[in-house]
């Protein structure tokens, strides 16, 4: 399984993403927002937390128009995996290959601390190795988390079972209490918490694991 | 040729900066604020010379980039 992660200017959670993949026995090339092509025969693409290119304009904006993003479009619109953490999450919601988009935390505040989030679905690559309804503490470190969206999107997301993890105790005002989303086809994640942080017994638990040895394991398999 | 771009937070789009700016307006004593709306003014300077060339390259500029029509809207004057 062949996992290429992106990296931007401002990007931070890079090789924690990487370090994740590898752990969860992934082959892993780092590939830099001026490269026009992924490497031949990636299965997922991970775009990794940060803050892209300063967070100018808005949050994920400029990232999403770099040449990679093109490529990340290219490969997800051909049925590929794409995972977005926190800024991966607003690039997605920006290039369009996720709904709705992120605004700033209801109250203002830069939040990093763990929380806890319930496992909302099953079905997916990213979520096959979780219980139906399990309750996981994961990190967050975000300023723009709120998840936002028209009606009819947030009640498509609900009706298909695209709501993949919901917070417990809604830290930033999204709605329905969103943390992550799929794509329709359930091949694209976007999340504002970290699993990546919570993958190694350093630190604390490895919950977050579970998201990356999913994927890796079924697309091994595939 | 100039061109100046305002965005905004669609209506109904929670603005929690806006409303930060209204309450500290009220504690300095400014009654009478019922709403605040914060948004972007974004100004470009333009070889085009043709007015609707430029204003049609900025409004692309807006859906492509400078504007998300997911929660924001935007205007363009070009002087």
């Amino acid at each position: 399984m062949h996992a290429a992660v992106v990296v931007f200017p401002g990007s931070n959670c890079d090789r924690d993403m990487q370090v994740a993949f590898e752990a969860a026995g992934a082959k892993v090339s780092m590939v830099w927002h001026k490269d026009t092509d992924l490497p031949q025969g990636v299965d997922v693409v991970g775009v990794p937390g940060g803050f892209s290119f300063g967070d100018y304009l808005r949050c994920g904006a400029i990232a999403a128009n770099s040449p990679i993003c093109r490529a990340v479009k290219g490969h997800a619109e051909k049925g590929g995996y794409v995972l977005g953490i926190c800024n991966g999450f607003q690039v997605l919601c920006e290039t369009g290959l996720l709904p709705g988009t992120l605004l700033r935390n209801a109250k203002l505040k830069y939040i990093c601390k763990a929380i806890d989030l319930k496992v909302e679905t099953t079905d997916s690559a990213y979520t096959s190795g979780y219980g139906q309804g399990d309750e996981i503490t994961i990190p967050i470190a975000h300023h723009d988390g709120n998840y936002f969206a028209d009606d009819e999107t947030i009640a498509a997301l609900e009706d298909q079972n695209r709501v993949a993890f919901r917070y417990m105790d809604n830290p930033n005002g999204s709605l329905n209490d969103i943390a992550g989303i799929l794509s329709d086809n359930r091949r694209v994640l976007g999340m504002m918490p970290h699993p990546e942080r919570m993958a190694d017994p350093v630190h604390g638990n490895t919950q977050g694991s579970i998201l990356f040895s999913s994927l890796v394991g079924e697309l091994q398999s595939a | 040729m100039k061109a100046r771009v305002h965005v905004m937070l669609k209506t109904g789009v929670l603005d929690p900066q806006g409303e930060a700016v209204r309450h500290a307006l009220g504690s300095l004593g400014f009654d009478g604020v019922e709403g605040v709306r914060q948004g972007k003014v974004i100004e470009l300077d333009l070889t085009e010379t043709d007015k609707s060339k430029a204003e049609a390259a900025v409004k692309d500029m807006c859906e492509k980039l400078l504007a998300n029509t997911v929660i924001e809207s935007y205007s363009v004057e070009i002087a």
